[in-house]
Protein backbone atom coordinates (compact mmCIF):
# COMPACT_ATOMS: atom_id res chain seq x y z
CA UNK A 1 0.00 0.00 0.00
CA UNK A 2 1.22 3.41 -0.80
CA UNK A 3 -0.88 6.41 0.56
CA UNK A 4 -3.76 4.22 1.34
CA UNK A 5 -3.71 2.62 -2.32
CA UNK A 6 -2.75 -0.69 -3.13
CA UNK A 7 0.79 -1.35 -5.26
CA UNK A 8 -0.02 -4.36 -7.65
CA UNK A 9 2.49 -6.83 -7.54
CA UNK A 10 2.83 -10.36 -9.10
CA UNK A 11 5.63 -11.78 -7.07
CA UNK A 12 5.97 -12.64 -3.88
CA UNK A 13 8.28 -13.03 -0.52
CA UNK A 14 12.45 -12.27 -1.76
CA UNK A 15 10.88 -11.95 -5.23
CA UNK A 16 8.68 -9.28 -4.35
CA UNK A 17 11.12 -7.63 -2.97
CA UNK A 18 13.55 -7.62 -6.07
CA UNK A 19 10.22 -6.94 -8.32
CA UNK A 20 9.92 -3.59 -6.41
CA UNK A 21 13.55 -2.87 -6.56
CA UNK A 22 13.64 -3.26 -10.48
CA UNK A 23 10.10 -0.85 -10.18
CA UNK A 24 11.15 1.90 -7.90
CA UNK A 25 14.83 1.87 -7.92
CA UNK A 26 16.58 -0.26 -10.31
CA UNK A 27 19.90 1.81 -10.56
CA UNK A 28 21.31 0.32 -6.99
CA UNK A 29 23.11 -2.89 -7.73
CA UNK A 30 24.31 -3.05 -3.82
CA UNK A 31 20.91 -4.25 -3.24
CA UNK A 32 21.33 -7.49 -4.12
CA UNK A 33 24.02 -7.86 -1.39
CA UNK A 34 21.69 -7.38 0.80
CA UNK A 35 19.70 -9.29 3.31
CA UNK A 36 16.20 -9.61 3.20
CA UNK A 37 15.48 -7.02 6.01
CA UNK A 38 17.43 -4.48 4.70
CA UNK A 39 16.19 -5.08 1.05
CA UNK A 40 12.84 -4.70 2.74
CA UNK A 41 13.56 -1.68 4.36
CA UNK A 42 14.95 -0.12 1.63
CA UNK A 43 12.34 -0.75 -0.69
CA UNK A 44 9.91 0.94 1.40
CA UNK A 45 11.97 3.64 1.80
CA UNK A 46 12.36 4.40 -1.62
CA UNK A 47 8.58 3.97 -2.30
CA UNK A 48 7.90 6.82 0.40
CA UNK A 49 10.56 8.47 -0.18
CA UNK A 50 10.13 9.41 -3.67
CA UNK A 51 6.04 9.39 -3.59
CA UNK A 52 6.91 12.31 -0.63
CA UNK A 53 9.63 14.05 -3.27
CA UNK A 54 7.47 14.16 -5.81
CA UNK A 55 4.30 15.76 -3.90
CA UNK A 56 6.63 18.16 -1.88
CA UNK A 57 8.82 19.33 -4.54
CA UNK A 58 11.39 18.80 -1.83
CA UNK A 59 10.41 20.88 1.09
CA UNK A 60 10.99 18.09 3.32
CA UNK A 61 13.57 16.31 3.19
CA UNK A 62 13.87 13.33 5.65
CA UNK A 63 16.54 13.88 7.98
CA UNK A 64 16.54 11.00 10.35
CA UNK A 65 15.35 7.44 10.25
CA UNK A 66 13.79 5.48 13.75
CA UNK A 67 12.86 2.22 12.57
CA UNK A 68 11.47 -1.24 15.02
CA UNK A 69 10.60 -4.57 15.25
CA UNK A 70 10.05 -7.20 17.59
CA UNK A 71 12.88 -9.70 16.37
CA UNK A 72 15.98 -7.50 15.45
CA UNK A 73 18.00 -9.01 12.95
CA UNK A 74 17.20 -12.61 13.69
CA UNK A 75 16.50 -14.08 9.87
CA UNK A 76 19.89 -12.81 9.07
CA UNK A 77 21.45 -14.25 12.54
CA UNK A 78 20.45 -17.35 11.75
CA UNK A 79 21.88 -17.40 8.19
CA UNK A 80 25.31 -16.52 9.69
CA UNK A 81 25.10 -19.39 12.19
CA UNK A 82 24.36 -21.60 9.28
CA UNK A 83 27.96 -20.67 8.45
CA UNK A 84 29.67 -21.48 11.76
CA UNK A 85 27.41 -25.13 12.54
CA UNK A 86 29.30 -27.89 13.64
CA UNK A 87 31.61 -29.17 11.19
CA UNK A 88 31.30 -27.10 8.62
CA UNK A 89 33.25 -23.62 10.34
CA UNK A 90 33.37 -21.11 7.42
CA UNK A 91 32.33 -17.28 9.03
CA UNK A 92 31.29 -15.01 6.02
CA UNK A 93 32.01 -11.44 6.73
CA UNK A 94 29.40 -10.69 4.46
CA UNK A 95 26.68 -12.67 6.46
CA UNK A 96 27.95 -11.02 9.63
CA UNK A 97 27.36 -7.27 8.93
CA UNK A 98 23.78 -7.90 8.17
CA UNK A 99 23.65 -9.18 12.25
CA UNK A 100 22.69 -6.13 13.51
CA UNK A 101 18.91 -4.82 12.84
CA UNK A 102 20.30 -0.95 12.45
CA UNK A 103 22.50 -1.70 9.29
CA UNK A 104 19.52 -0.77 7.42
CA UNK A 105 19.00 2.55 8.36
CA UNK A 106 22.54 2.62 7.45
CA UNK A 107 21.68 1.32 3.99
CA UNK A 108 18.50 4.05 3.87
CA UNK A 109 21.03 6.75 5.08
CA UNK A 110 23.67 5.63 2.22
CA UNK A 111 20.98 5.66 -0.53
CA UNK A 112 19.13 8.97 0.39
CA UNK A 113 22.06 10.99 2.28
CA UNK A 114 20.69 11.29 5.57
CA UNK A 115 23.61 12.44 7.81
CA UNK A 116 20.76 13.21 10.67
CA UNK A 117 19.73 10.37 13.25
CA UNK A 118 19.56 7.20 12.88
CA UNK A 119 18.22 4.81 15.17
CA UNK A 120 16.84 1.11 15.79
CA UNK A 121 14.61 -0.37 18.49
CA UNK A 122 13.45 -3.47 19.74
CA UNK A 123 9.95 -3.31 21.08
CA UNK A 124 7.00 -5.13 21.97
CA UNK A 125 4.51 -3.45 19.18
CA UNK A 126 4.73 -0.28 16.95
CA UNK A 127 2.50 1.64 19.37
CA UNK A 128 5.70 1.28 21.26
CA UNK A 129 7.50 3.51 19.10
CA UNK A 130 5.12 6.35 19.02
CA UNK A 131 6.43 8.18 22.14
CA UNK A 132 9.86 7.70 21.04
CA UNK A 133 9.73 9.50 17.93
CA UNK A 134 7.56 12.02 19.37
CA UNK A 135 10.09 12.81 21.88
CA UNK A 136 12.56 12.59 19.53
CA UNK A 137 11.20 15.28 17.66
CA UNK A 138 10.35 17.50 20.73
CA UNK A 139 13.28 16.92 22.83
CA UNK A 140 15.78 18.37 20.63
CA UNK A 141 17.45 21.37 22.20
CA UNK A 142 20.47 21.58 20.41
CA UNK A 143 19.29 21.25 17.02
CA UNK A 144 20.65 17.91 17.08
CA UNK A 145 20.15 15.79 14.15
CA UNK A 146 19.21 18.61 11.97
CA UNK A 147 21.11 21.41 10.65
CA UNK A 148 19.08 24.83 11.80
CA UNK A 149 18.02 25.73 8.15
CA UNK A 150 16.08 22.13 8.09
CA UNK A 151 13.32 20.83 10.90
CA UNK A 152 13.59 17.59 11.74
CA UNK A 153 11.56 15.11 9.48
CA UNK A 154 11.76 11.74 10.58
CA UNK A 155 11.27 8.47 8.17
CA UNK A 156 9.70 6.38 10.98
CA UNK A 157 7.86 2.95 11.03
CA UNK A 158 7.61 -1.08 11.82
CA UNK A 159 10.09 -3.38 9.70
CA UNK A 160 10.46 -7.65 10.60
CA UNK A 161 11.58 -9.97 9.06
CA UNK A 162 11.71 -12.80 10.62
CA UNK A 163 11.95 -15.82 8.44
CA UNK A 164 13.48 -15.11 4.72
CA UNK A 165 9.43 -15.00 3.10
CA UNK A 166 7.79 -13.37 6.15
CA UNK A 167 8.39 -9.62 6.53
CA UNK A 168 5.94 -7.02 7.35
CA UNK A 169 7.27 -2.73 6.43
CA UNK A 170 5.23 0.17 7.71
CA UNK A 171 7.16 3.21 7.45
CA UNK A 172 6.14 6.98 7.49
CA UNK A 173 7.62 10.16 7.36
CA UNK A 174 6.88 13.03 10.13
CA UNK A 175 8.15 16.04 10.41
CA UNK A 176 7.81 18.94 12.86
CA UNK A 177 5.72 22.39 12.35
CA UNK B 1 19.12 17.72 31.55
CA UNK B 2 18.73 15.05 33.40
CA UNK B 3 20.46 13.61 37.15
CA UNK B 4 22.16 10.34 37.31
CA UNK B 5 20.95 9.01 40.80
CA UNK B 6 22.87 5.36 41.05
CA UNK B 7 25.02 3.25 38.88
CA UNK B 8 27.13 0.12 39.00
CA UNK B 9 29.36 -1.82 36.53
CA UNK B 10 29.97 -5.77 36.67
CA UNK B 11 33.49 -6.84 34.47
CA UNK B 12 36.08 -9.68 34.80
CA UNK B 13 37.33 -6.39 36.81
CA UNK B 14 35.27 -6.65 39.16
CA UNK B 15 31.94 -6.02 40.72
CA UNK B 16 30.69 -2.09 41.14
CA UNK B 17 31.76 0.78 39.75
CA UNK B 18 34.03 1.92 42.60
CA UNK B 19 35.97 -1.59 42.18
CA UNK B 20 36.39 -1.26 38.31
CA UNK B 21 37.66 1.85 39.00
CA UNK B 22 40.26 0.86 41.57
CA UNK B 23 41.19 -1.75 38.90
CA UNK B 24 41.98 0.93 36.14
CA UNK B 25 43.56 3.22 38.25
CA UNK B 26 45.98 0.46 39.60
CA UNK B 27 46.50 -0.66 35.68
CA UNK B 28 44.53 -3.74 35.88
CA UNK B 29 43.18 -5.13 32.67
CA UNK B 30 40.37 -8.17 31.83
CA UNK B 31 42.30 -9.18 28.82
CA UNK B 32 44.15 -12.26 28.11
CA UNK B 33 44.73 -14.84 25.52
CA UNK B 34 41.69 -17.54 25.06
CA UNK B 35 42.53 -20.83 22.97
CA UNK B 36 39.81 -23.35 23.68
CA UNK B 37 36.56 -20.43 25.05
CA UNK B 38 34.65 -21.65 22.05
CA UNK B 39 34.83 -24.84 19.17
CA UNK B 40 36.70 -23.98 15.83
CA UNK B 41 37.25 -20.48 16.74
CA UNK B 42 41.05 -19.37 16.35
CA UNK B 43 42.62 -18.27 19.49
CA UNK B 44 41.89 -14.52 20.65
CA UNK B 45 42.53 -11.87 23.08
CA UNK B 46 39.28 -10.77 25.07
CA UNK B 47 38.38 -9.62 28.38
CA UNK B 48 35.69 -12.16 29.48
CA UNK B 49 34.34 -13.54 32.74
CA UNK B 50 35.89 -16.51 34.32
CA UNK B 51 33.00 -18.42 35.02
CA UNK B 52 30.32 -17.85 31.52
CA UNK B 53 27.81 -15.45 32.80
CA UNK B 54 23.99 -15.62 31.65
CA UNK B 55 22.65 -12.82 30.39
CA UNK B 56 19.65 -11.87 32.44
CA UNK B 57 20.86 -12.99 35.52
CA UNK B 58 24.06 -10.66 34.93
CA UNK B 59 21.64 -7.26 34.19
CA UNK B 60 19.39 -8.21 37.50
CA UNK B 61 22.58 -8.32 39.32
CA UNK B 62 23.97 -5.09 37.89
CA UNK B 63 20.50 -3.26 38.53
CA UNK B 64 21.02 -4.66 41.97
CA UNK B 65 23.83 -2.82 42.62
CA UNK B 66 22.77 0.40 41.00
CA UNK B 67 20.01 0.70 43.12
CA UNK B 68 21.56 0.16 46.71
CA UNK B 69 21.04 4.14 47.06
CA UNK B 70 17.89 4.71 45.92
CA UNK B 71 14.42 3.36 47.06
CA UNK B 72 13.60 0.38 45.90
CA UNK B 73 10.33 1.67 44.50
CA UNK B 74 11.59 3.79 41.50
CA UNK B 75 12.45 0.91 40.38
CA UNK B 76 8.97 -1.01 40.66
CA UNK B 77 7.01 2.30 39.50
CA UNK B 78 4.65 2.96 36.64
CA UNK B 79 7.17 6.48 36.53
CA UNK B 80 9.96 4.43 35.63
CA UNK B 81 11.26 3.27 32.37
CA UNK B 82 13.76 0.13 31.59
CA UNK B 83 16.22 0.95 28.49
CA UNK B 84 17.89 -1.87 27.44
CA UNK B 85 21.15 -1.15 25.25
CA UNK B 86 22.40 -4.38 23.81
CA UNK B 87 23.56 -5.90 20.09
CA UNK B 88 23.11 -10.15 20.39
CA UNK B 89 20.70 -9.91 23.96
CA UNK B 90 20.43 -13.31 25.68
CA UNK B 91 21.22 -15.92 22.79
CA UNK B 92 19.98 -13.67 19.45
CA UNK B 93 16.82 -12.48 21.70
CA UNK B 94 16.90 -8.94 22.35
CA UNK B 95 12.99 -8.25 23.61
CA UNK B 96 12.12 -11.41 26.17
CA UNK B 97 15.42 -10.43 28.58
CA UNK B 98 14.83 -7.05 28.41
CA UNK B 99 10.67 -7.72 29.64
CA UNK B 100 12.27 -10.84 31.92
CA UNK B 101 14.36 -8.39 33.51
CA UNK B 102 12.01 -5.13 33.26
CA UNK B 103 8.61 -8.31 35.25
CA UNK B 104 11.76 -9.23 37.73
CA UNK B 105 12.01 -5.80 39.29
CA UNK B 106 8.02 -5.69 38.90
CA UNK B 107 8.12 -2.87 36.72
CA UNK B 108 4.86 -2.70 34.97
CA UNK B 109 5.91 -0.89 31.92
CA UNK B 110 7.07 -2.17 28.26
CA UNK B 111 10.76 -2.10 28.14
CA UNK B 112 12.74 -0.18 25.20
CA UNK B 113 15.76 -2.32 23.68
CA UNK B 114 18.11 0.24 21.85
CA UNK B 115 20.14 -1.89 19.25
CA UNK B 116 22.28 0.85 17.35
CA UNK B 117 25.40 -1.27 17.18
CA UNK B 118 27.93 -0.13 18.96
CA UNK B 119 26.91 3.22 20.11
CA UNK B 120 23.81 1.57 21.86
CA UNK B 121 24.95 2.46 25.49
CA UNK B 122 24.69 6.13 24.26
CA UNK B 123 22.08 6.06 22.58
CA UNK B 124 19.76 4.09 24.92
CA UNK B 125 20.90 7.48 27.20
CA UNK B 126 19.70 9.95 24.61
CA UNK B 127 16.66 8.03 24.32
CA UNK B 128 16.23 7.76 28.35
CA UNK B 129 16.63 11.42 28.46
CA UNK B 130 13.92 12.37 25.62
CA UNK B 131 11.51 10.18 27.34
CA UNK B 132 12.46 11.72 30.99
CA UNK B 133 12.23 15.73 29.43
CA UNK B 134 8.85 14.76 27.70
CA UNK B 135 7.75 14.03 30.75
CA UNK B 136 6.62 10.37 30.04
CA UNK B 137 8.45 9.11 33.11
CA UNK B 138 10.64 10.16 36.44
CA UNK B 139 13.11 7.66 36.36
CA UNK B 140 14.99 5.21 33.48
CA UNK B 141 16.77 2.41 34.00
CA UNK B 142 19.45 2.15 31.65
CA UNK B 143 21.15 -1.24 30.96
CA UNK B 144 24.01 -2.27 28.56
CA UNK B 145 25.02 -6.00 28.38
CA UNK B 146 26.51 -8.15 26.09
CA UNK B 147 28.33 -11.76 26.38
CA UNK B 148 31.13 -12.57 24.27
CA UNK B 149 29.56 -15.77 22.24
CA UNK B 150 30.90 -18.30 19.47
CA UNK B 151 28.87 -16.13 17.04
CA UNK B 152 30.25 -12.53 17.84
CA UNK B 153 34.23 -13.84 18.15
CA UNK B 154 33.95 -16.00 14.84
CA UNK B 155 32.58 -12.69 13.11
CA UNK B 156 34.40 -10.76 14.36
CA UNK B 157 37.59 -12.76 13.36
CA UNK B 158 36.09 -13.29 10.18
CA UNK B 159 36.16 -9.56 9.69
CA UNK B 160 39.93 -9.48 10.18
CA UNK B 161 38.97 -6.39 13.21
CA UNK B 162 40.59 -8.52 16.14
CA UNK B 163 43.97 -7.79 17.53
CA UNK B 164 45.80 -11.19 18.72
CA UNK B 165 47.03 -9.12 21.23
CA UNK B 166 46.16 -6.46 24.00
CA UNK B 167 44.42 -3.37 21.86
CA UNK B 168 46.31 -0.25 21.55
CA UNK B 169 44.07 2.68 20.93
CA UNK B 170 45.00 5.66 18.99
CA UNK B 171 48.89 4.18 18.81
CA UNK B 172 50.08 4.00 15.38
CA UNK B 173 50.78 0.57 16.36
CA UNK B 174 47.80 -0.42 16.51
CA UNK B 175 46.56 -3.74 15.30
CA UNK B 176 43.07 -4.10 15.85
CA UNK B 177 40.21 -4.38 18.86
CA UNK B 178 39.70 -6.95 21.59
CA UNK B 179 36.28 -8.24 22.37
CA UNK B 180 35.01 -8.27 25.77
CA UNK B 181 31.96 -8.74 28.36
CA UNK B 182 30.06 -6.44 30.90
CA UNK B 183 27.12 -5.31 32.26
CA UNK B 184 26.52 -1.77 33.73
CA UNK B 185 23.57 0.33 34.36
CA UNK B 186 22.90 4.22 35.22
CA UNK B 187 19.64 5.11 37.06
CA UNK B 188 18.41 8.48 35.70
CA UNK B 189 15.94 10.86 37.18
CA UNK B 190 14.26 13.73 36.04
CA UNK B 191 14.57 15.46 39.28
CA UNK B 192 17.61 15.20 42.11
CA UNK B 193 15.75 12.96 44.64
CA UNK B 194 16.21 14.94 47.91
CA UNK B 195 17.04 12.58 50.71
CA UNK B 196 19.45 10.46 48.02
CA UNK B 197 23.12 11.17 47.78
CA UNK B 198 23.83 14.28 45.86
CA UNK B 199 23.13 13.29 42.02
CA UNK B 200 26.74 11.69 40.43
CA UNK B 201 26.16 13.49 37.35
CA UNK B 202 23.79 15.06 34.74
CA UNK B 203 23.43 14.21 31.00
CA UNK B 204 23.55 17.66 29.87
CA UNK B 205 22.86 16.55 26.14
CA UNK B 206 23.27 13.61 23.39
CA UNK B 207 23.26 13.67 19.83
CA UNK B 208 23.18 11.10 16.95
CA UNK B 209 24.16 11.11 13.64
CA UNK B 210 24.74 8.73 10.75
CA UNK B 211 27.69 9.13 8.28
CA UNK B 212 25.92 8.16 5.39
CA UNK B 213 28.95 6.96 3.66
CA UNK B 214 29.09 2.73 3.97
CA UNK B 215 27.81 0.27 6.58
CA UNK B 216 30.86 -1.00 8.23
CA UNK B 217 33.78 1.56 7.39
CA UNK B 218 33.93 4.69 9.57
CA UNK B 219 33.71 7.51 7.60
CA UNK B 220 36.93 9.34 6.32
CA UNK B 221 36.01 12.90 7.56
CA UNK B 222 34.59 11.65 10.75
CA UNK B 223 31.29 13.56 9.50
CA UNK B 224 28.60 11.81 11.31
CA UNK B 225 31.20 12.02 14.70
CA UNK B 226 31.90 15.56 14.22
CA UNK B 227 28.21 16.36 13.57
CA UNK B 228 27.82 15.03 16.77
CA UNK B 229 30.25 16.46 18.87
CA UNK B 230 29.09 19.99 17.17
CA UNK B 231 25.53 19.32 18.40
CA UNK B 232 26.76 18.34 22.31
CA UNK B 233 29.63 21.38 22.08
CA UNK B 234 26.73 23.74 21.36
CA UNK B 235 26.52 26.07 24.37
CA UNK B 236 29.75 25.90 25.41
CA UNK B 237 33.84 25.60 23.71
CA UNK B 238 36.53 23.69 24.21
CA UNK B 239 38.58 25.04 26.40
CA UNK B 240 35.47 24.11 29.33
CA UNK B 241 35.71 20.50 28.13
CA UNK B 242 37.87 18.66 30.60
CA UNK B 243 37.78 15.33 29.47
CA UNK B 244 36.54 12.80 26.03
CA UNK B 245 36.28 8.89 26.40
CA UNK B 246 36.65 8.19 23.21
CA UNK B 247 35.35 5.12 21.25
CA UNK B 248 39.02 3.91 20.73
CA UNK B 249 38.59 0.37 19.49
CA UNK B 250 41.83 0.68 18.26
CA UNK B 251 41.33 -0.49 14.68
CA UNK B 252 43.02 1.63 11.69
CA UNK B 253 39.91 3.45 10.76
CA UNK B 254 38.18 3.75 13.52
CA UNK B 255 40.74 5.64 15.76
CA UNK B 256 41.77 7.49 12.93
CA UNK B 257 38.18 8.60 11.74
CA UNK B 258 37.92 10.12 15.41
CA UNK B 259 40.97 11.77 15.55
CA UNK B 260 39.76 13.67 12.50
CA UNK B 261 36.22 14.43 13.88
CA UNK B 262 37.87 15.78 17.19
CA UNK B 263 40.09 17.91 15.31
CA UNK B 264 37.92 19.05 13.53
CA UNK B 265 35.68 19.92 16.26
CA UNK B 266 38.79 21.68 17.96
CA UNK B 267 39.21 19.59 20.41
CA UNK B 268 42.40 17.86 19.71
CA UNK B 269 44.22 19.20 22.62
CA UNK B 270 41.32 17.80 25.32
CA UNK B 271 42.54 14.75 27.50
CA UNK B 272 40.99 11.51 26.15
CA UNK B 273 40.34 8.58 28.31
CA UNK B 274 40.44 5.34 26.31
CA UNK B 275 39.28 2.03 28.03
CA UNK B 276 39.11 -0.66 25.25
CA UNK B 277 42.57 -2.09 26.78
CA UNK B 278 41.47 -2.48 30.17
CA UNK B 279 37.83 -3.78 29.60
CA UNK B 280 37.87 -4.87 25.68
CA UNK B 281 34.94 -3.87 23.25
CA UNK B 282 32.18 -4.92 25.47
CA UNK B 283 29.60 -3.51 22.70
CA UNK B 284 26.15 -3.25 23.96
CA UNK B 285 27.85 -2.16 27.62
CA UNK B 286 30.50 0.18 26.20
CA UNK B 287 28.57 3.17 26.48
CA UNK B 288 27.25 2.60 29.70
CA UNK B 289 30.53 1.10 31.20
CA UNK B 290 32.70 3.97 29.65
CA UNK B 291 30.59 6.64 30.60
CA UNK B 292 30.45 5.68 34.24
CA UNK B 293 34.34 5.20 34.20
CA UNK B 294 35.09 8.48 32.43
CA UNK B 295 32.49 10.52 35.19
CA UNK B 296 34.73 8.68 38.37
CA UNK B 297 38.04 9.86 36.48
CA UNK B 298 36.77 13.04 35.80
CA UNK B 299 35.39 13.43 39.57
CA UNK B 300 38.42 12.40 40.91
CA UNK B 301 40.95 14.65 39.28
CA UNK B 302 37.65 17.48 39.86
CA UNK B 303 37.16 17.77 36.73
CA UNK B 304 33.31 18.88 35.51
CA UNK B 305 32.71 18.70 31.76
CA UNK B 306 33.30 15.23 30.05
CA UNK B 307 31.94 14.32 26.80
CA UNK B 308 31.29 10.43 25.88
CA UNK B 309 31.63 9.81 21.93
CA UNK B 310 30.83 6.19 19.83
CA UNK B 311 30.89 4.87 16.66
CA UNK B 312 29.59 2.01 15.11
CA UNK B 313 28.74 -0.36 12.52
CA UNK B 314 25.54 1.07 9.67
CA UNK B 315 27.67 4.32 9.94
CA UNK B 316 26.13 5.53 13.50
CA UNK B 317 27.99 7.92 15.42
CA UNK B 318 26.64 9.08 19.33
CA UNK B 319 27.77 11.57 21.25
CA UNK B 320 26.57 12.93 25.27
CA UNK B 321 28.09 15.79 27.12
CA UNK B 322 27.81 15.07 30.76
CA UNK B 323 28.86 17.51 33.88
CA UNK B 324 29.67 16.55 37.07
CA UNK B 325 27.82 18.30 40.41
CA UNK B 326 29.76 19.56 43.54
Amino acid sequence: MLDGQPVAVSETGDKMLVELYRRYAGDYPKFFKMDTLCRLGFIAAEILINEEMRKCENEKMVNAIILANRSASIKNDKDYLATISDGNYYPSPSLFVYTLPNIVTGEIAIRHHIQGETAFYILDNPEQLEPIVQSTITNDPYGASRSEESPITVLCGWLECSAPNEFYAKLQIIWNN
Amino acid sequence: MIYCIGHSIISPLGEGSQANFDAVQAGRSGLKIYTDRFADVEPFCASLFDTPQSFVPLCIKSVEQAIVHCPLSIVQSSDTIFVLSTTKGDNLDLLTPAQTIASHFGNPNPPVVVSNACTSGVCAQITAQRLLEAGLYKQAVVIGCDIQTRFIVSGFQSFKALSPEPCLPFSPDRKGLNLGEAAATIIYSREPIADNQPPCWTLETGSIHNDANHISAPSRTGEGAYQCLKDVMAGTTPSRIDLIGVHGTATLYNDAMEQIALERAGLQDVPKSMLKPFFGHTMGAAGVLETILCVLMAKNDKMVNVIKMLSGFGGVNAAIRLKIED
